[in-house]
């Protein structure tokens, strides 16, 4: 026997608890429901509150019977997601159901629910992870034309006022959009004075269309929101952790599809199928819980199913062979809500990449990522350019 | 370092789950206040691990030892400092109680 630090602190992460490995599992997603309480403009899941899907959903135990089977498996968290998770009568039983399971709980959320039980029950039973609060404005005005939910500002502010008296740990999200945009400064303001906000905001990256391809009505409205955010945003500088990001990932891809990480996890929809990540939706790739495990999924079905190359010429001559992975959000999931296939080009996707590309001395003019044969040069060249920099 | 009274048994407190992963013994904080931040998790060294089967209430704490004694042949001072080294931290940590 051997004494001293009998008991040592881990990090999951650095010390490979949430890694994925011959039949265990780190980390899974929940999404408790696609209804939400906000009717939000650019949103790619959410459907009406009272929506009749409710009916579909997986009750108390079948998510309890999910989770108890996650946690056999070695899962250490689980973020519940939607929608908007705090929608579910249901919440406090499985927040608390799963704690006593022994795994972290990350909450996503637009805080609107955050009543004092809530606020009680997670300041007793922490989640062990910060929540995640998505913030639409700053202003009654701005929030609501954002959320399309009159009143929705006040709970919003009265949800993250209990959070901070209860001392919960929380983050807050932003999203760039016509009617909040003038207020990025007031929010970063904002956001800096939050005890766990131990860096700057993040914003959702980009906007995707209906994941469950349920609206071509509101699609449009994606699309024309685009045209004011990232294709008009100011030049992007080239950051050491940016270029670092680029060092690992940037090379073309191939015709593989799946070089993303996904069905490494899961993300469990309200109805209970696993998808092989949060956002892709389509029954291709889904695995129904109902008749099955998580663990045949992960480690049978998707492995399998996730196999998949790209046949699409257009694909092929482009994707494939360009060099601006790691720029380019494409991907089998965007693809699909875009297209409807795994492997069409996403254009907006297309341009958002080239234009960083520019902004940061990658590309030239017209120049195209997938003509480009000299890229390891170029990405050696801004690399002595950053090394520079920074000295 | 409080002294620890041999004739006590001890067990896990409401305050903690713990988890077992890949052989390792994970205690995670299920109420506030366990850990020093709020995602703190822990695991135990090879001297936890030795004792932390025997935290169910039913083994006093010169039963572990004697146990322990038993199973791995040292002398018995060392392992009563272990144990009772590592029982005063989970005390300190909430993590175990006198039943």
């Amino acid at each position: 026997m051997n004494g001293s630090d009998f008991v040592e602190k881990i990090k999951p992460h650095e010390d490979g608890f949430m890694t994925t490995g011959s039949n265990r599992l780190g980390h899974i997603d929940i999404e408790l429901t696609e209804r939400c309480d906000n009717n939000c403009v650019h949103c790619s899941i959410n459907i009406p509150e009272n929506s009749p899907e409710q009916k579909r959903e997986l009750n108390t135990s079948e998510w309890k019977k999910i989770i108890s089977e996650a946690a056999d498996l070695g899962v250490l968290s689980i973020r519940f997601t939607g929608g908007e998770p705090l929608l579910r009568k249901d919440f406090s039983e499985l927040y608390l159901f799963t704690r006593k399971l022994g795994i972290k709980v990350i909450i996503f959320t637009n805080a609107r629910k955050i009543t004092s039980e809530i606020a009680k029950l997670l300041s007793k039973i922490p989640p062990l992870e910060k929540m995640e609060v998505s913030v639409y404005g700053m202003s009654r005005s701005s929030y609501e034309k954002v959320s399309r939910v009159p009143g929705s500002y006040k709970e919003f502010r009265s949800g993250v006022g209990l959070l901070l008296k209860s001392n919960i740990p929380f983050i807050v999200k932003g999203i760039h959009l016509p009617d909040n945009l003038s207020e990025k400064e007031e929010f970063e303001s904002w956001a800096s004075t939050l005890p766990w906000m131990d860096q700057s905001p993040s914003y959702s990256g980009s906007f995707e269309f209906r994941e469950r391809r349920d609206s071509d009505s509101k699609n449009k409205i994606i699309a024309s929101l685009r045209i004011n955010s990232d294709l008009n945003a100011e030049k992007k500088e080239l950051t050491r952790s940016r270029l670092d990001f680029l060092e690992k990932f940037i090379g073309p891809s191939g015709p593989d599809l799946f070089s993303c990480g996904a069905g490494q996890s899961g993300s469990v929809d309200a109805y209970g199928f696993i998808h092989p990540c949060l956002t892709l939706k389509a029954d291709e790739f889904a695995y129904d819980l109902k008749d099955g495990t998580i663990k045949e999924a992960i480690f049978k079905f998707f492995p399998e199913k996730l196999k998949v190359k790209a046949s699409n010429p257009e694909y092929l001559n482009r994707c494939s062979n360009c060099f601006l992975k790691g720029l380019c959000l494409q991907c089998p999931s965007r693809a699909w809500s875009e297209n409807g296939t795994f492997d069409t080009p996403v254009e907006y996707l297309c341009k958002v990449a080239h234009k960083e590309a520019k902004d940061i001395g990658l590309l030239k003019g017209d120049e195209k990522g997938w003509e480009i044969t000299d890229w390891k040069e170029r990405i050696k060249k801004l690399e002595e350019k950053g090394d520079d920099r920074d000295r | 370092m409080t002294e620890i009274d041999k004739n006590l048994k001890y067990r896990l407190t409401e305050n903690v789950v713990s988890r077992e992963i890949e052989g390792e013994i994970i205690i995670v904080p299920l109420t506030a206040g366990i850990g020093d931040a709020e995602d703190d998790l822990f695991s135990l060294n090879e001297t936890g691990k030795a004792v932390w089967g025997y935290l169910d209430g039913t083994h006093s704490v010169q039963e572990i030892i004697d146990l322990l004694e038993k199973k791995y042949d040292s002398e018995a001072s060392g392992i009563t400092d272990d144990v009772t080294g590592f029982l005063n931290e989970l005390l300190s940590r909430q993590i175990i109680e006198a039943v």
